[in-house]
């Protein structure tokens, strides 16, 4: 879906991208992680030319960016920016209608499309007629959501989406993110250099340093397989709670015991996280967590002990592999 | 204040019609020289905010072009665009457009740097960026810009009457040189309301919200070339000649009311200052000019004097003018100034006059020569029994007689001189004298006659039979009114006269007032 070669950007004497190559395929979550100035901001605004590469060049299907003209190839990609850049003279609706307004859409297909992904957003209509300093900054970073979706283009790129907003509301609209139907179908390239929303909302991720990729993976590759020192080094703080997120119930299935005490209650899927489990539990004495592998129509019940006992087992097992 | 004298109200109630004239040609000058600098100065300031490197040279140029004076642009405009309005719009537009430029950039680059990207994200062109984005929010910047811009262009256009431009500084400055206090209002009161009403009325369209201002944009243009336009019906008639007199010789009974009531004389005319008229005149701009008789530009350009066969205009003899109480502090000082009367001719006065103001020789300089030529001149004494104070009204001949005064004061006496030239017009000078701020002038006997003492039409009739019985008259007067004494004449009468180019005044038989009026009535 997204194909980029060798891309190069010099800012004065300073190499900001240093031959970047990467591949993105359709429907795939790719997150640029790393730390203010290693280049991942300037990676991202070269595949809408937002910035022009020295050299190098992107193909968004197929297509050689640098061949089209700028203005339309940015109508056909989505952009979400940080402090969302809605445009204070507009309102809410006229903002979600600016790439349909550029896209020459007629005035009727523009107001059904602008209500129904103000829905999926779960904001009101209402709200269309207002403007933007009248809302949250949670509700505005919808509405630039909702503005670079709108006229459904196959790739969104996000610089920094949820940077400005506070932890509450960011966990809360990561959860909407996850869940958005209208996300899933698309090609995504998050910038971001918050390292547990990275392992979250990632399929792979980029790491990168001084205008390089230092290793581009799964989130349980850099976890596990780190490339080199940097890349240990730059999870190390987290590690626990990073590993709880990408461990899921399946990869300790086999450590967890068997001594059936099915109980026909709710169960958690297997495909959970470890980190998603230990929220579901209670912490009631000698409680119990049931837990469904659907592939197998397995059920286990476990304890708080017995979950930490698995986790430690498949650890320990790792490091030996 | 004189008793006769008319309140304001009853002022503004006379001259209805031309302060109607006036104020439209004044709200017209200020909004086509605004119009224009709209289009010029907000192109021109979304220009520099694409090349940041030209931002500079440009704002530093509109901010030079700012600091000029206002009469000294003026002045540069006429060798180049002549006079009337064509210099007056531009040199009103070149004061307009610092301020329109400089909010136009400063509007546009303060826009949010992250709203311009996500406008240009989402795959804006060029120019939607500009009309979509950056022009509505920069707007409020932008129309203090403008407002500023015009309130400076109603101030500096009270200046273009200087130029024959009209507006209400027809009013300001002719009354200055009256000594009407009325006429200074006049003008004054309704050039302070129309800056005071046009910045009201612009606070309230910037703060208009965004989206009214959408609608603003395009009825502005509209409004703004209706307003220009009143500038152009007051001036929609012609004639055969044009006159061009002076604010004062506009308002004055020995001046242009004197013409149209002795000898019925009707002539297009429009008004200018002194200091440009007779380039005018020589320029063909002007064909009939008020000047003084011995104004050495006469010479200069060609120009003839028409005989007043009427006699209208009364003699205004010169002579130092004297506060009482400066001639008992400095016992020798009227000896010393009497030391010049009855000397200068009127030939002396235009030949010294024509050195100063078209040879351009120092007022100094051509004091000094003529008093050595006149064996009068005696180096200074370096005097230390205080300081006699000289004033002189803003024209070349008064520069010379002053300096002649100051040379003979420190050649003569132990009295040392300063000097106060260059006062902006009889009330300047004559304020100044009243005040104590100096202690002589040189004055003539028709402005103290008319417009200082401001006597009725009777007793100026009575006067004019005889040149002594004037200089009788203001003396007496002067003395009991002002405790001012009036020396004895130099010698030279600087009567107003009327003058034509001498080429065409001989093509159109032109000899007196009277064959003007002739040939103007003749069709």
């Amino acid at each position: 879906m997204i194909k980029v070669e060798r891309l190069v950007k010099t800012f004065g004497t300073t190499k900001a991208v240093d031959d970047i190559s990467f591949e993105v395929a359709g429907g795939e979550t790719l997150v640029l992680l790393g730390t203010s100035g290693c280049g991942k901001t300037t990676t991202l605004k070269m595949l809408n030319r937002l910035i022009e590469p020295d050299s190098g060049t992107t193909y968004i299907n197929r297509q050689n960016v640098l061949q089209q003209s700028a203005d339309l190839l940015r109508r056909g990609v989505g952009y979400v920016l940080q402090n969302n850049g809605l445009f204070p003279h507009y309102t809410i609706g006229e903002n979600i209608a600016i790439v349909p307004n550029l896209l020459k859409w007629d005035k009727a297909k523009i107001e059904k499309r602008t209500k129904e992904i103000i829905e999926k957003l779960n904001l009101s209509a209402d709200q269309l007629n207002a403007y933007p300093n009248e809302l949250s900054g949670g509700q505005q970073q919808r509405i630039g959501l909702a503005r670079a979706l709108v006229a459904d283009p196959p790739v969104l790129l996000m610089d920094e989406p949820f940077g400005a907003l506070d932890n509450v509301t960011r966990s809360k609209i990561h959860e909407e993110f996850k869940a958005l139907d209208e996300l899933k179908r698309k090609t995504i390239i998050m910038v971001t250099h918050d390292v547990q929303e990275a392992f979250e909302l990632a399929d792979r991720i980029a790491l990168m340093d001084k205008g390089k990729i230092v290793q581009l993976g799964t989130p349980a590759e850099l976890l596990f397989n780190p490339a080199n020192d940097f890349v240990s080094r730059f999870l190390q703080q987290e590690r626990l709670q990073l590993e709880f997120r990408t461990i899921k119930l399946q990869d300790i299935w086999g450590h967890l015991p068997t001594d059936g005490r099915q109980i026909n209650t709710s169960a958690l899927s297997a495909a959970a996280s470890i980190w998603q489990a230990l929220e579901a539990f209670k912490f009631d004495p000698n409680e119990n967590l049931n837990v469904i592998d659907q592939q197998n129509k397995e059920i286990k019940s476990v304890t708080f002990n017995e979950l930490m006992s698995a986790y430690s087992q498949y650890k320990t097992l790792r490091r030996h592999e | 204040m004189n008793e006769q004298q008319p309140t304001l109200w009853q002022f503004m109630q006379q001259q209805a019609d031309k302060l109607g004239v006036q104020t439209l040609q004044h709200i017209g000058l200020t909004f086509i020289s605004l119009f224009i600098a709209v289009l010029i100065g907000l192109p021109l300031g979304i220009y520099i905010t694409r090349k940041k490197g030209l931002s500079g040279t440009v704002l530093g140029i509109a901010g030079i072009l700012q600091t000029i004076p206002s009469i000294a642009l003026l002045g540069f405009m006429i060798p180049v665009l002549g006079i009337g309005a064509k210099p007056a719009i531009v040199a009103l537009l070149l004061y307009a457009l610092l301020p329109i430029i400089r909010n136009t950039y400063t509007g546009i680059t303060g826009v949010d740097a992250v709203v311009k990207e996500a406008a240009v994200a989402m795959g804006m062109s060029r120019w939607q960026v500009l009309f979509k984005v950056e022009l509505p929010l920069a707007m409020p910047v932008i129309l203090a810009g403008i407002r500023t811009a015009t309130v400076i262009n109603v101030g500096v256009a009270t200046l273009a009457s200087y130029i024959a431009a009209g507006g209400l500084g027809e009013f300001i400055f002719g009354g200055i040189s009256l000594n009407n206090t009325n006429m200074i209002l006049a003008g004054a009161i309704p050039a302070a309301l129309l800056a005071i009403i046009f910045d009201f009325l612009l606070s309230k369209v910037q703060k208009l919200n965004f989206k009214k201002i959408k609608g603003a944009v395009k009825v502005a243009p509209i409004f703004l070339i209706v307003l220009s336009c009143l500038y152009f019906i007051p001036s929609a008639y012609g004639g055969k000649l044009t006159a061009g007199f002076t604010p004062e010789f506009m308002g004055r009974q020995d001046g242009n009311l004197g013409l149209q009531s002795e000898y019925g004389l009707s002539i297009h005319t429009i008004v200018i200052s002194d200091a440009v008229m007779y380039k005018a005149a020589q320029e063909k701009e002007l064909d009939v000019i008020s000047g003084y008789s011995t104004d050495g530009r006469l010479k200069a350009y060609g120009l003839t004097v028409l005989d007043d066969d009427k006699k209208i205009f009364p003699p205004y003899y010169a002579a130092p003018i004297v506060r009482e109480d400066a001639l008992k502090k400095f016992p020798n000082l009227e000896k010393t100034l009497n030391l010049l009367s009855g000397i200068i001719n009127d030939s002396v006065m235009t030949e010294l006059n024509y050195r100063t103001d078209y040879l351009h020789q120092t007022p100094e300089r051509v004091a000094k020569d003529f008093l050595v030529q006149q064996k009068l001149f005696k180096p200074s004494r370096g005097g230390q029994e205080g300081i006699v104070r000289i004033g002189s009204k803003i024209f070349g001949e008064q520069y010379i007689l002053a300096e002649m005064y100051s040379m003979l004061i420190k050649g003569y006496t132990n009295y040392d001189v300063a000097t106060k030239t260059g006062l902006g017009g009889t009330k300047i000078c004559f304020d100044a004298m009243t005040n104590n701020q100096i202690d002589l002038y040189p004055e003539y006997t028709g402005t103290g006659l008319l417009a200082i003492l401001q006597a009725s039409p009777a007793t100026v009739t009575t006067l004019q039979v005889n040149k002594d019985s004037t200089y009788n008259y203001v003396q007496r007067q002067f003395k009991s009114r002002y405790n001012i004494k009036w020396l004895k004449p130099i010698g030279f009468n600087n009567a107003y006269a009327l003058m034509m180019r001498g080429q065409q005044a001989k093509q159109l038989h032109i000899k007196t007032i009277s064959d003007l009026k002739r040939y103007l009535e003749s069709k």
